[in-house]
């Protein structure tokens, strides 16, 4: 494609001109309301009700983290969080790995039968109330294990995994029985490690999920503080800047009374903690997900 | 699809075969087991949706009442808006989000430089990794009447005094649009990019030698070229269209709004859990669900009538 020879027109010049003009506003529209949360979080409380802070803290402070650090329930909820995150994360990869390996055995005796049956899941579903009867009735709500059981398999990982495992060659397999290894043995010793990048794929997909949930801490444990979650939290506080919005004044009175701490800046400190794994993570798993998504969306 | 094939090897079922595959049964003895309960047993539930049901008499002892709640739905105003603006919002972001990602993706794809295509791809993925709630959080920000929204407009003269965009329904549609096209667009437009890939670069190639300039190139040979990708996903996403209203509205929404802003999903949560009415709750979700899969099914015939590729 090095063809660059070929002379470059007045069109074309343009054409990277605007094109280039695009991709910058593109980046600073994604990357400013970022940025501006951070500045925000670092400025002093009653000084940002005031605006004006960009990309820059005007008054700079560490209270907010102080207080937000100190926050009885957002430790609770980290705790959940990251709890959830890794127990939920692990055991659906888990069974969405075996069961993936199940339907993906050729000579399975209900491969079809048990696809379909968890294909029809994707379409048809219960909805929120007979689920929430559910959980309900199996004591599940107020508890932690709504946040880990009820999600554990998805039939759509399920199929991204499947769909990999199918592109191991068959011989891998047959020379291990030939070996006299059963199919769990061929499952630990032989597929996983093959499946390593499209393991990490659906690592991230779940955990990622299960940090930015807050539906269900909302519906399931909401007179549970005990296993109240960070996204959770996080909503209260927006909450409690959205009721304030337009009335600067009052936010102001109130966060004097409080030593200088408004809900914007709490929240925006709190924000800043809840994103900071996700940002730190994501640039260095961008392979993974990337064939993740082109193996799942492609054809399912 | 060679299910004919493999079912005719299937039919054997022989004790050793069982034997055999010990370890694959009991998984799938598990796991089905599973399903059933997560899965199919709340659909026994859609029995409230014809009944007037009381959690203490349970779902056997409970009265049936046929399609009254179904007719009390059909007959409240707000439900007809609430199926309004569930459709609307889902049509328009399912627009918008597609249109710009195959914009992102065709630009991306003709910029030279490779580490300033990475960096813009990198940065473009970031928003879809933040939760709703962060979303909705620094969006408020942006839009409140100090926030930066304002401050440019004001500056530019184009309003003399800061908008209050969460007070009138007017913008509350565009708002939810832009969410999703903020979150979304650097997500959504990997399948592109990948698709764009696996176009035949002689292709280019040709048309260089022709004379067609970028714009030419992009109109004649990368769009007809993800043309069956778009198409794909268009009709995966058709089905989820009534899905795509929880998160957003129920956060953004106030009572200012609540006109354009709820969606069936809200319907359902305020009527089920906050007013115990599950039956009505009930009755509403299966409309939507049986919307969905009607919506799925049209789509797969469409698809297969123009010969593309279908979902199932």
């Amino acid at each position: 494609m090095k063809k660059n020879k070929v002379k470059t027109t007045v069109g074309s010049k343009i054409f990277t001109v605007l094109n280039s003009l695009f991709m910058i506003s593109f980046v600073l529209i994604t990357l400013y309301p970022v940025l501006n949360t951070v500045a925000i979080s670092f400025n002093d409380g009653i000084d940002a009700v005031r605006g004006g802070i960009y990309l820059w803290p005007r008054k700079f402070v560490l209270k907010n983290y102080q207080t937000v650090l100190a926050m009885e329930n957002l430790i609770i909820g980290a705790r959940i969080t990251i709890a959830r995150t890794v127990i939920g994360t692990l055991s659906s990869v888990a069974v969405n790995a075996l069961l993936a390996y199940v339907v993906s055995r050729k000579r399975f005796l209900f491969k079809s039968q048990l696809s379909l049956f968890w294909v029809i899941t994707m379409y048809v579903n219960g909805g929120l109330i007979p689920v929430f009867l559910l959980y309900r009735n199996l004591h599940l709500t107020g508890t932690f294990w709504v946040y880990v059981v009820p999600g554990m398999v998805s039939a759509w990982n399920m199929l991204v995994l499947r769909t990999y495992m199918l592109g191991l060659p068959d011989s891998l397999e047959e020379s291990a029985q030939l070996d006299g290894a059963g199919y769990m043995t061929i499952f630990l010793r032989i597929i996983s490690p093959l499946c390593k990048p499209v393991y990490a794929t659906i690592v991230l997909f779940v955990a990622v999920g299960q940090w930015n949930s807050w539906f269900d801490a909302m519906l399931y444990n909401r007179m549970k503080t005990e296993y109240t979650t960070l996204q959770y939290e996080l909503m209260k506080l927006l909450s409690s800047v959205m009721q304030q919005s337009g009335s600067a004044a009052a936010a102001s009175e109130r966060g004097s009374a409080a030593a200088a701490i408004t809900p914007l800046s709490i929240r925006s400190a709190a924000t800043v903690v809840t994103m900071l794994p996700i940002i730190c993570l994501y640039p260095f798993l961008q392979r993974y997900f990337v064939t993740g998504l082109t193996i799942g969306g492609v054809k399912e | 699809m060679a299910r004919e094939k493999t079912a005719v090897r299937d039919k054997k079922i022989t004790w050793k075969e069982i034997k055999r595959q010990k370890f694959l049964l009991i998984v799938a003895f598990f796991v089905t087991v599973y399903g059933f309960i997560f899965y199919y047993w709340p659909l026994t539930g859609w029995l409230m949706a014809f009944q007037d049901y009381k959690p203490a008499k349970g779902l056997l002892h409970s009265q049936f009442v046929g399609l009254e709640k179904f007719r009390f739905l059909f007959g409240d105003p707000e439900f007809l808006r609430v199926i309004r603006n569930t459709f609307c919002m889902g049509v328009l972001n399912l627009v918008t989000t597609t249109v710009m990602a195959i914009l992102f993706a065709v630009l991306l794809n003709e910029i030279r430089s490779s580490i300033a295509k990475k960096t813009v791809q990198t940065i473009s993925y970031l928003p879809h990794f933040l939760s709703w709630i962060i979303v909705t959080g620094i969006l408020h920000d942006a839009l409140s009447s100090t926030g930066i929204i304002n401050d440019v407009l004001l500056r530019l003269g184009i309003i003399d005094q800061s908008i209050n965009f969460f007070a009138h329904p007017k913008y509350f549609w565009p708002i939810v649009a832009f969410a999703n096209c903020w979150k979304e667009t650097g997500w959504n437009a990997i399948i592109y990019l990948a698709a764009i890939t696996a176009i035949d670069p002689s292709l280019y190639e040709a048309a260089s030698i022709d004379g067609a300039n970028r714009l030419q190139k992009i109109r004649y040979i990368t769009l007809p070229g993800i043309k069956p990708t778009i198409m794909i996903l268009l009709l995966m996403n058709i089905g989820n269209v009534l899905n795509a209203g929880f998160e957003v509205q129920y956060l953004l929404g106030n009572g200012l709004v609540q006109s354009v802003s709820r969606t069936i999903d809200i319907y359902v949560l305020n009527w089920g859990i906050s007013q115990n009415d599950f039956s009505l709750g009930t009755a509403a979700g299966i409309f939507k669900s049986a919307v969905s899969i009607a919506l799925i099914v049209i789509c797969n015939q469409v698809a297969k009538r123009a010969g593309e590729e279908r979902l199932f």
